[in-house]
C-alpha cells in the first residue's frame, strides 16, 4: 500500500506518509499524540469560552473524572467495538476495582497498600471476575450473553448493597487513602493537577497496551469472530477462550477505572455502579465509533465532560432566565435530568443512521453497512450512485459511506480514506 | 403445546396432554407443604403466599409472553419490553385515576358490576394502546434493523427502553405514583376456615389464564397465527408462501404489547403503585421467565413466569426480600448455562 501511495505522490512526504508513520509507529505516536494531549488539555482552560465557565483547578479536576470513563470505554470497546460482544453490565467490573481499592486502602479494612499496587490487584480482581462471569456465558450465543451480563451488572450492586457488614451497605466505604506515588508525593484533596497526570498516564499505557493487542493475532481474531463465529472457528480460531480474553481485558481496563475512580473520591458505594453507568459507557463506545480507540476515547471524554461541566453550567445559565417572561419556562427545565433520555436518543438514532459512530473505524463501517448489501434497492441505489461518481470524477474514489459499504472498498482507495488512527488493517 | 419458534420437540410430542396442568398443581402443592412444613410458616400465611405468587406470576408470565413471541419470530430480545409494560402501568393508572375523578366513585369499589366494568375499560383501553405502542417501537426503530448486525438491534433496543423509561421519569418524576387500587383487597376475601386469602389474587389468576389461553388459541388455530408461527420456523420460507412478514411481526408486536399492558392494568391494581423503573427490573425478571421456559415457547413462559413468582415469593415469604432479585439472577444464570433451551424448549445445538 505505501508502494502505491508513494508511486502515485511522488517522494513528497504528504498526509498520506505521515499517516502511514503514525500507524506503523503506533506506541510512539500514541506517546507523542497524549503528551501533546495532555499539554493541551492542562491549558485549555485559561482560554476563553472555557476559562469563563470554571477555574483552571476544577478543569483539571473534572478531566481527571471524564478520564475514568475514557477508560472505561476503552475497554468497553474491546468487548463490544472489537470483540463483539454485548456486555451491559461493565459496571460491574468498575465496582469490583472500586471495591478492592477500598478494601486494599482504608480505615474501614486497617490495610493501607500502595496504590501501584492496587492498581493491578484492582485490575486482576475485576478480570478474575470477567472471567467467572465470561467462563459459563460465552459459550452460548450472543443475545444470551446481553442479557447474563445485565443481570449480573444489575445484581453486583445489590450484593454490595445487602452484605453490609463487609461493604456497610448504602453508606458505602468512606476515608479511603489518596495514592502516594514516588515521583509525585503524597496526593492531597485539592491535588487536581496529580490526579490530572496519572490519569493522562494510565489512559496512556492502556491505549498503547489496547493498539498493540489489536494489531496483533489475537486482535485479528476478535476481529473475525465479530465479523463470523463460524467461519473464525473454521479457521481454527478457539472462540470461547479468544472471547474470554476480550472479556478478561475489558473487565481488567475497569478494574484500573475503579481503582483510580475509588482512590479519587475517596468513598466507593453500592450507587455508583447502577446500570446507568453501564449504559453510558455504551452510549459513548457507539458515539465514537465502536471498534476505533481514538474515536472511543474522543467519545468518552466529549460526553463526559458534558455530563460533568456542561449540563451542571447548563443549568446554573438558564435559571439566570428566571423571571423573564418567554424564557422563564427554561430557567426551570432540569437538564441533568434529561441525559440519560438523550443518550437514548443518540444510540437509537446512531444505531439507525449511523452505526459505525462518529469516528468511524473502517473495517467496522464496512460490517456494519452490510445491511444494505441485502437489501436490494439500497444496492440498485449505491451502484447507481458508484457509477454516476464513475463518470464524473474519472474513477475517483466514492465518498459516500454506503457506496463504500455495497461495493467495498474500490481498489487504491484504501490509503485516502483511512483515519489515522481509525484504520484497523490486519 | 405451541411452540412458536421451534417446532414440538419429540420429548414434547411424548408428553400427555395432562401432564404439564398435574405437574404444575403438584408443584403448587409441593411448594405450599414446603413452605408449611419445611420452613414451619403457618397455615393461614403459607397459603396467603401461594396466592400472592400466583398473582405476581401472572404479571411476570403475561410480560415474559410478549418476550417470547418477539423473540420467537425475530430472534431479538426486546429489551424495551419491560418499559412496554410500565408505560402500560402508567396508563392504566391515569386512565383510572380519570375515571374516578369524573365519577366521584372511591379507590374500593364495591358494587361488582361497576368493578368488572371498569377494569374491562381500563384493559380495553390499555391493551390497544400498548399494543400499537410496540408496534410502533417495532416499525421505526426495530424494522430498519432487521437485516443488520445482531448487535445493531440489541443496541437500540437497549436505546428504546431508556427513552421510554427517562420520559417516564420526566413526566411522572422518581417517585412512586400510586395508583388507585379499585379492587378491594381487604374486605374480599375467599375463606376457608380461619384462613383467608384475597379474591383479588385469584381475579389476577384468572385473568391472565383466559388471555393466555386465547393467545394460544390464536396462535394453534387461525390463519394468523398459522403466519406467526411459519415466520418464526423459516422468515424466507414463509415469505415464498405467501405470508406478509412485516404483517406478521407487526401483529406479533400488537398481541405481546397488549398484554403488557393487560399486565400494567394488573400491576396497578396488585400493587397500587407504579413508578419509571418499574419496567427494567418487572423486564429482567419476565425475561427470565420467558428463557427458565424455554424462549420461543407460548406455554414455557407462561410456566417461567410462575416459576419466577414462586421463587420470588419464597425468597419474600423467608423474609429475604431484598435478595429476591439476587436469586431470580441465579435462576437465570444455572438455566442459561445447564439448559439454555428451557424446561420445554427443544434442546438444540447452540450457534454460539
Amino acid at each position: 500500500m505505501t508502494a502505491a501511495a508513494v508511486g502515485r505522490r511522488g517522494r513528497r512526504f504528504g498526509r498520506d506518509e505521515f499517516r502511514d508513520v503514525l500507524v506503523r509507529h503506533r506506541t510512539v505516536s500514541i506517546l507523542v499524540g497524549m503528551s501533546l494531549v495532555g499539554f493541551l488539555l492542562y491549558f485549555l482552560p485559561y482560554v476563553p469560552p472555557f476559562s469563563l465557565f470554571n477555574f483552571h483547578q476544577a478543569w483539571l479536576n473534572s478531566f481527571a473524572s471524564a478520564g475514568v470513563f475514557v477508560l472505561l470505554a476503552l475497554g468497553l470497546n474491546v468487548v463490544v467495538g472489537l470483540a463483539g460482544l454485548l456486555d451491559l453490565g461493565y459496571a460491574a467490573f468498575f465496582a469490583f476495582g472500586a471495591y478492592t481499592y477500598a478494601y486494599g486502602a482504608s480505615p474501614f479494612s486497617g490495610n493501607h497498600a500502595p496504590f501501584l499496587l492496587m492498581l493491578f490487584l484492582g485490575a486482576v480482581v475485576a478480570a478474575l471476575f470477567g472471567l467467572l462471569l465470561g467462563a459459563p456465558t460465552l459459550r452460548l450465543r450472543g443475545d444470551y450473553l446481553a442479557i447474563m451480563t445485565l443481570g449480573f451488572g444489575e445484581i453486583v450492586p445489590i450484593v454490595f448493597l445487602n452484605t453490609d457488614e463487609y461493604t456497610r451497605g448504602t453508606n458505602g466505604i468512606g476515608g479511603i487513602y489518596r495514592p502516594d506515588l514516588p515521583i509525585l508525593g503524597p496526593f492531597g484533596a485539592l491535588d487536581n493537577f496529580k490526579y490530572f497526570v496519572v490519569m493522562v498516564f494510565i489512559i496512556t499505557i492502556t491505549m498503547i497496551l489496547l493498539y498493540r493487542l489489536q494489531d496483533s493475532r489475537i486482535g485479528r481474531a476478535w476481529m473475525a469472530i465479530r465479523e463470523d463465529e463460524l467461519a473464525a472457528a473454521a479457521n481454527g480460531i478457539n472462540t470461547v477462550t479468544t472471547k474470554l480474553l476480550a472479556f478478561a481485558i475489558g473487565a481488567t481496563t475497569a478494574g484500573f477505572a475503579g481503582v483510580f475512580n475509588a482512590s479519587k473520591l475517596t468513598i466507593v458505594s453500592p450507587d455508583q455502579f447502577l446500570f446507568a453507568v453501564s449504559f453510558t459507557v455504551l452510549a459513548m463506545v457507539v458515539l465514537g465509533g465502536m471498534g476505533n480507540i481514538w474515536g472511543v476515547a474522543v467519545g468518552a471524554f466529549v460526553i463526559a465532560l458534558i455530563q460533568s461541566t456542561f449540563l451542571t453550567q447548563l443549568n446554573q445559565f438558564v435559571s439566570t432566565f428566571r423571571g423573564i417572561p418567554v424564557l422563564d419556562i427554561l430557567s426551570r427545565v432540569n437538564f441533568i435530568q434529561y441525559q440519560f433520555l438523550l443518550y437514548g436518543i443518540a444510540l437509537v438514532l446512531m444505531m439507525l443512521f449511523r452505526p459505525e459512530g462518529l469516528f468511524p473505524s473502517q473495517r467496522r463501517r464496512m460490517e456494519l453497512r452490510v445491511a444494505e448489501e441485502l437489501d436490494p434497492e439500497a444496492e440498485a441505489k449505491a451502484l447507481e450512485a458508484a457509477a454516476a461518481s464513475e463518470t464524473v470524477a474519472g474513477g475517483g474514489e466514492p465518498t459516500d459511506p454506503v457506496v463504500v459499504g455495497a461495493m467495498g472498498p474500490p481498489p487504491g482507495s484504501d490509503e485516502d480514506t483511512a483515519r489515522p488512527y481509525g484504520d484497523d488493517r490486519s | 403445546m405451541t411452540a412458536i419458534a421451534t417446532p414440538a420437540s419429540p420429548a414434547s410430542r411424548r408428553r400427555p396432554a395432562w401432564f404439564l396442568p398435574v405437574v404444575s398443581l403438584g408443584g403448587v402443592a409441593a411448594y405450599y407443604l414446603l413452605l408449611r412444613f419445611v420452613f414451619g410458616i403457618g397455615e393461614g400465611t403459607a397459603l396467603q403466599q401461594v396466592a400472592n405468587a400466583l398473582s405476581t406470576g401472572a404479571i411476570y408470565a403475561l410480560v415474559a409472553l410478549g418476550y417470547t413471541m418477539v423473540y420467537g419470530i425475530i430472534e431479538l430480545i426486546n429489551f424495551a419490553h419491560g418499559d412496554v409494560f410500565m408505560v402500560g402501568a402508567f396508563v392504566s393508572l391515569f386512565f383510572l385515576v380519570q375515571v374516578l375523578g369524573n365519577t366521584g366513585l372511591t379507590a374500593p369499589i364495591t358494587n361488582l358490576p361497576v368493578l368488572l366494568l371498569l377494569i374491562g375499560a381500563a384493559l380495553l383501553v390499555t391493551m390497544p394502546l400498548i399494543g400499537l405502542l410496540n408496534v410502533g417501537i417495532e416499525r421505526f426503530f426495530y424494522r430498519p434493523l432487521r437485516n443488520a448486525p445482531r448487535l445493531a438491534p440489541l443496541i437500540t433496543a437497549i436505546g428504546v427502553s431508556f427513552i421510554l423509561q427517562n420520559i417516564a421519569l420526566v413526566i411522572a418524576g422518581s417517585g412512586d405514583e400510586s395508583s388507585p387500587q379499585i379492587f378491594p383487597i381487604r374486605d374480599w376475601r375467599l375463606s376457608i376456615g380461619e384462613i383467608t386469602i384475597p379474591y383479588l389474587s385469584l381475579f389476577v389468576f384468572a385473568l391472565a389464564m383466559v388471555l393466555m389461553v386465547l393467545l394460544q388459541t390464536f396462535v394453534g388455530r387461525t390463519r394468523l397465527g398459522r403466519a406467526m408461527r411459519s415466520t418464526a420456523q423459516d422468515r424466507e420460507a414463509a415469505a415464498l408462501m405467501g405470508v406478509d412478514l412485516n404483517q406478521t411481526i407487526a401483529l406479533t408486536f400488537l398481541l405481546g404489547g397488549a398484554l403488557a399492558g393487560a399486565a400494567g392494568v394488573v400491576w396497578g391494581l396488585t400493587y397500587g403503585y407504579v413508578r419509571s423503573d418499574l419496567g427494567f427490573n418487572a423486564g429482567l425478571k419476565a425475561f427470565t421467565s420467558a428463557v427458565l421456559g424455554g424462549i420461543g415457547n407460548i406455554t414455557g413462559a407462561v410456566l417461567g413466569g410462575f416459576i419466577i413468582g414462586f421463587v420470588e415469593v419464597f425468597a419474600t415469604t423467608l423474609g429475604q426480600t431484598r435478595w429476591s432479585q439476587f436469586v431470580v439472577f441465579v435462576v437465570l444464570a444455572l438455566v442459561l448455562v445447564f439448559r439454555p433451551a428451557g424446561i420445554l424448549g427443544q434442546q438444540v445445538g447452540e450457534r454460539a
